[in-house]
């Protein structure tokens, strides 16, 4: 199947209360050519964003909360995105911070069909707050819920037509993780290729994953 | 010397060869350039490889290899990517021999503060939670006080990122192991009293039967 299309056609499945996964790492591997589609073609808002650091304040998702549609965020560094740090200041409940390792882990298991893992990390600190805490071999270890998007942005390198993705170098990121997570995949890829042109022995994202693709026209990486 | 260059030079030889290692940002990062000759080591980056090399020159960046703080890197043959729940099931799975970390405040258990200070813009925590719990070794690479207010204390006071995971800390005055019985003075920097060293601290230390002289030459 070809599941190449507009990046206009394919933010059309983002909804208003939508729990959305945008991969990325800074500005490595970051969906900005679909998150600027978002921005120009689509309303939707009072949406949840996962995302390991909510780019910049070069990049685009801060101009999406700069519209006021983010009612929530879950990432695990902030630092680089004042609007998500005054977000955490002005209303604590609005920022989830997860530690990274935290983070990653609870979005593959929401990709895997698992429901939830203790880990060690945050054991003693803030991030152990309302959680489960129990004793595995004399170690203490919190119980992480896992994390599901209603639809996830991701880039990749090289997508064939029907959504195989190879993800080169430190871009694979958040990117291969979310792609697992989320009811509706949506990829921007910096080259498309007819199905057989991608080396399957390469393929760092399954077709299977992959619900839409778009053209990507942002910078490289 | 520079502060800086000293502490990161100490720091250097405690890499074993073979060691994978990750370094944060800032001072720990120049561990790299003075890991000792002969030594091999495998630097790790958290977002996601293995084998990390030099900083990309100007003007010959390459878009798809960057480190944890957005820069663009060079790799050294044998390095390989993976993806973040990868990196961290390296990094908590007790696959990193040494974690090399900055600190806002060390306390004599161990406890490690060095992600968010009271009433300031919170950064987040990132990656370091899982670092320093899950690295074999955590030493901590910093100046032994924030000008001239204590950094290393009897109980920490900031948010913690992680409890009694500290093995090891490396300042400009000298080299402190994490001990069950406290923090003891292992080396001392050169012309730097036991004197000073414990004025500079917030918590009583125990000097070394065998306290030598940092060489850092």
């Amino acid at each position: 199947m070809n599941k190449v299309t507009t990046v206009k056609e394919a933010v059309q499945r983002l909804k208003s209360g939508d729990t959305v996964l945008i991969g990325g790492f800074l500005q490595s591997g970051a969906p900005e050519t679909i998150l600027q589609g978002v921005l120009n073609y689509s309303d939707a808002k009072d949406l949840t964003i996962v995302s390991n650091d909510t780019g910049t304040s070069e990049m685009t998702t801060i101009k999406i909360m700069q519209q006021g549609r983010v009612k929530k965020v879950i990432a695990s560094y902030i630092g680089a995105n004042p609007v998500t740090g005054q977000m955490l200041m002005d209303n604590p409940e609005s920022v989830e911070l997860s530690p990274q390792g935290t983070l990653a882990e609870r979005i593959r298991c929401g990709g895997a069909g698992i429901a939830a893992f203790y880990t060690p990390v945050g054991v003693g600190t803030i991030v152990e707050k309302g959680k489960e805490k129990r004793t595995f071999n004399g170690v203490d270890y919190l119980l992480e819920t896992n994390i599901r998007g209603n639809i996830a942005f991701i880039k990749a390198t090289i997508a064939d037509k029907e959504g195989n993705c190879f993800l080169k170098g430190s871009t694979k990121n958040f990117n291969a993780i979310m792609a697992r997570a989320a009811d509706y995949v949506v990829v921007e890829a910096e080259q498309i290729v007819e199905v057989g042109e991608l080396d399957h022995e390469l393929v760092t994202i399954p077709g299977l994953f992959i619900d839409a693709i778009v053209q990507s026209e942002g910078q490289n990486g | 010397m520079d502060k800086k260059e000293f502490i990161a030079k100490r720091a250097a030889q405690e890499l074993k060869h073979g060691d994978v290692v990750n370094l944060g940002i800032g001072l720990p990062t120049m561990v790299a350039n003075h890991v000792p000759k002969g030594i091999k080591v495998l630097l790790q980056s958290e977002n996601g490889l293995i084998g990390v090399g030099a900083t990309a020159e100007p003007g010959k960046e390459n878009p798809y290899i960057t480190n944890a703080g957005g820069g663009y890197i060079t790799v050294i043959p044998g390095a390989s990517f993976f993806h973040s729940a990868d990196s961290f099931g390296i990094i908590r799975g007790g696959h990193v021999d040494v974690t090399i970390l900055g600190a806002l405040q060390v306390d004599k258990k161990g406890n490690l503060a060095n992600w968010m200070v009271p009433n300031k813009k919170v950064p987040g925590m990132g990656g370091a939670m899982d670092l320093v719990v899950g690295a074999k070794r955590v030493i901590i690479a910093m100046e032994h006080t924030a000008k001239g207010s204590h950094k290393i204390l009897e109980e920490c006071t900031f948010p913690l990122t992680a409890v009694e995971v500290v093995d090891m800390i490396i300042t400009d005055m000298g080299v402190i192991e994490v001990t069950d019985k406290g923090l003891e003075l292992i080396e001392i920097a050169p012309g730097v009293t036991v004197e000073e060293v414990q004025a500079a601290t917030g918590c009583e230390l125990i000097i070394s039967d065998n306290l030598k002289v940092i060489n850092v030459a």
